[in-house]
């Protein structure tokens, strides 16, 4: 088979490439090969499809309110829109209206239910972390008629509950 | 620890045992974490990026779980054995291009490897043989849990562990499984399965991950989503497709085995006799042979059958940063063919 770009050279590269969920394939010799990947690579970058997609986002509300710099790093919303990348973890707060909506494009979810640092874990209300997977857990147990696993989670459930409205009055 | 130790060693990932060993070669976990308020490495300057190297090479050093680890500072890692750790998957092809202020931990059986201001100021990673990901999770769970002790990592708790890529907060977890699928590939149904895939939001990546294309029938399945989900959520869900797949790649080797079994046993055993006979051989065209032989021995039908360890070491000694070190000289391209074939003739010999 020869090379589907340049018709010379033997083809020993075989890409897939899929858009809009059509897919077509290149049967490239490996010099055209690696001129297709840097031509690529140069028009797909990951940090231009999240600059294009950092574009789209304007925030719901108070357009010039929020500043536009980040005060810890000095990174700007611009400079984000250009590299794809934020300058510290400061800058989530910075540019928390613009992000919120960017990260739903990105994961489809907005919130975080996966585990807390240990240090915060104290004065990180624990609903989401203990509770909600507790309460998934319960409803598994549930459908796998696994009753008295399920007595045992509701039992804890209430007494995590009951923990954290103490903690909160104490507070 | 010396880089040159891991020549005589055989990393955890290549060991071919595990769960589904014959379809699947390793299972891979990362966590994406950053040190709160520091700025993220491609926007740090110098100093601020050397602060955060001591910092992370001393939370290491203070706990006694990291003792049989080793920090590899870029600076003095030559370009073949930054190459050397690539192709043992201890780091990305992204971290061995610049070197100021990075390095890469690396524990003695090649399980543990962090990088160390890579795109983020962490990426821990454990690698386990075979399908594995929550053996593999419950480590770096552990790993992540002793760093956070002496760090205080960047974090959100409405967005999880923030990262320099939003495409990474939330969990700042990937969980990826490298699967050889040879009998997909022949039976042409491979494309349908990535296109699948695709659509459900999971990435297909080639042997050395981000950018690089599936050679030798070698196919990287990972997570794209990592925010909203747990991690345990996360791994079912990989589980989940990746037994899918393994049972489509199962069904698809008995096909071959019962329609074209001929057909099979021809490809398999030329492969093996090129592999025993050669003497120029590229990389790639060593690996897409060993995959067809890797096929034979997993279906039983090689007469004198290689053990998957030989195999799966093969396809790691036989890269080119690999040769270099094992004959301690730079090599041209040319060399290099010549070399492997022989290096490959050799082990099938003792074999």
């Amino acid at each position: 088979m020869l090379c589907d770009i340049c018709g010379k050279n033997p083809a020993t590269v075989h890409l897939t490439e899929i858009v809009n969920e059509e897919m077509t394939e290149l049967h490239l010799c490996e010099t055209c090969a690696q001129a297709k990947s840097q031509q690529m690579e140069q028009q797909f970058g990951l940090s231009d499809l999240l600059a294009g997609m950092a574009d789209f986002d304007k925030p719901v509300s108070g357009e010039e309110t929020i500043s536009s710099q980040c005060p810890n790093c000095k990174l700007t919303y611009t400079d984000f829109k250009k590299i794809g990348r934020l300058g510290c973890g400061e800058c989530y707060t910075a540019f928390r209206k613009y992000l919120g909506p960017l990260l739903k494009r990105i994961h489809g979810s907005g919130e975080h239910a996966g585990k807390v640092p240990i240090k915060l874990a104290k004065t990180i209300s624990r609903k989401k972390a203990g509770t909600e997977e507790l309460r998934l857990k319960l409803q598994k147990a549930i459908e796998t008629e696994a009753f008295e696993e399920a007595a045992r989670i509701r039992d804890q459930i209430k007494e995590l509950e009951k923990k954290q409205q103490d903690e909160n009055a104490a507070e | 620890m010396q880089l040159n130790d891991f020549l005589n060693h055989t990393s955890e990932w290549l060991k071919g045992t595990g769960p589904h060993s014959d379809i699947v070669i390793s299972s891979r976990i990362r966590l994406a974490r950053n040190l709160a308020k520091a700025s993220f490495p491609h926007w740090a300057d110098k100093l601020q990026g050397k602060v955060v190297l001591e910092a992370i090479e001393a939370a290491v050093k203070k706990n006694n779980y990291f003792k049989n680890t080793a920090s590899f500072r870029l600076d003095d890692v030559d370009a073949v054995d930054k190459q050397f750790l690539v192709e043992r998957h201890l780091m990305s092809m992204e971290h061995a291009q610049k070197s100021e202020n990075k390095a890469v931990i690396i524990d003695t059986d090649e399980v543990i490897a962090i990088m160390v201001n890579e795109e983020d100021h962490l990426r821990i990673q454990v690698m386990q043989s075979g399908f594995n990901l929550f053996e593999a999770w419950g480590i770096i769970n552990n790993i992540d849990d002793l760093l956070s002790k002496e760090l205080s990592f960047a974090f959100l708790p409405e967005w999880g562990y923030l990262t320099a890529c939003p495409t990474n907060a939330g969990t700042g977890m990937r969980g990826s499984v490298m699967l050889h699928l040879p009998a997909l590939v022949m039976t042409r149904q491979i494309n349908r399965v990535l296109a699948a895939i695709a659509k459900l939001s999971f990435a297909t990546r080639g042997l050395y991950g981000e950018g690089t294309q599936a050679s030798g029938n070698f196919f990287q399945i990972s997570n794209q989503v990592a925010l909203g989900h747990s991690e345990e959520e996360i791994i079912e869900n990989i589980n989940g497709l990746i037994r899918q797949i393994i049972e489509q790649e199962n069904q698809a080797r008995q096909a071959l085995l019962s329609k074209n079994r001929a057909l099979l046993e021809d490809r398999v055993n030329r492969s093996f006799g090129i592999l025993k006979s050669a003497y120029i051989i590229s990389s790639d065209e060593t690996i897409e042979l060993l995959s067809m032989v890797r096929l034979g021995c997993d279906l039983g039908i090689v007469n004198k059958c290689m053990d998957r360890r030989t195999i799966n070491e093969l396809f790691l000694i036989t890269q080119p940063a690999h040769l270099q070190k094992i004959e301690n000289k730079k090599l041209t391209s040319q060399e290099r063919d010549v070399k492997r074939a022989e290096l490959i003739r050799t082990k099938l010999k003792i074999q």
